[in-house]
């Protein structure tokens, strides 16, 4: 096992930033994407705390706090979108909504 | 002892990610995603911040898990769950985060010695000696970091107005 590192935990956090990025990718219902976003925000959060941990400095812990607030204020915007866009495409697909293709 | 519950919860995090991301329907995802949350905020917990692991629980694990539900029950889920879940280049999409892995995990492997640090002096500044480590943020958050706090409200105001105006039914 050994001691924990710092490398340890970034680590985890890449392999959660893996995960949400080939969801983000792969998913096509749109709200399964934003849900891989927020995936995304807690591997960067994992980091941010977990340099606060071992630097050793607060400054990434109230980093932290403040990108959960975006990632709330971007959950809301979102799926506020997502409402818009099924009610005007009834389809929450992301293949299916090609308004703009030639 | 601290390295075995790292083990413990890395795991767990890892696996409901791997299961929210491939299962099908979309409420099990959303379940996947509260225990991946809730994971995290151990880890938090772990990393000895606990306020954070706080906010993470009500936030993450409260907050936007409702608004996901909400939102999932307000499309229909019936013509939702219909043909492919999987978009159609998803084998591109996987070879491109093979590389994307394989270039982090070189990262991290080559710079291994200068990401190895002492935590002995970590105690002294995460949790002043008196105080705890909410205690400390809170501190912090109202003296050095007073104008992103009030951006950040800012910003919340202007995302729950988006929200709002977003969502509501056109008469």
């Amino acid at each position: 096992m050994g001691t924990l590192g710092l490398g340890h935990y970034l680590l985890l956090s890449a392999v959660l930033f893996g995960i949400g990025v080939i969801g983000v990718l792969v998913r096509r219902n749109v709200i399964m994407v934003l849900m891989c976003l927020e995936l995304i925000f807690n591997a960067a959060n994992i980091n941010l705390v977990a340099v606060a941990r071992f630097r050793p400095d607060l400054a990434g812990q109230i980093f932290t706090i403040f990108t959960i607030t975006v990632a709330a204020a971007e959950a809301a915007i979102g799926l506020g979108l997502v409402i818009a866009m099924f009610r005007n495409a009834q389809t929450v697909n992301v293949d299916d909504v090609h308004l703009l293709e030639g | 002892m601290e390295s075995i519950a790292f083990y413990i919860i890395a795991s767990i995090v890892i696996v409901s990610a791997l299961l929210m991301v491939t299962s099908r329907q979309l409420v099990h995802s959303i379940v996947y995603m509260v225990v991946s949350f809730i994971g995290v905020g151990a880890l938090f917990i772990l990393l000895q911040a606990e306020f954070v692991a706080a906010v993470q629980i009500l936030v993450y694990a409260g907050g936007i898990v409702v608004l996901f539900l909400f939102v999932v029950m307000l499309v229909n889920l019936n013509e939702v769950n219909e043909g492919e879940y999987l978009h159609r280049q998803w084998l591109p999409a996987g070879a491109m985060l093979l590389v994307l892995v394989a270039e982090i995990g070189y990262l991290l492997w080559g710079g291994a010695g200068a990401l190895a640090v002492a935590p002995e002096q970590a105690e002294t500044v995460l949790r002043a000696v008196e105080q705890g480590n909410t205690e400390t943020i809170g501190m912090s958050l109202y003296t050095d970091f007073l104008l992103p706090f009030e951006i950040a409200s800012m910003l919340l105001l202007v995302a729950m107005i988006g929200a709002i105006y977003l969502a509501q039914k056109r008469v």
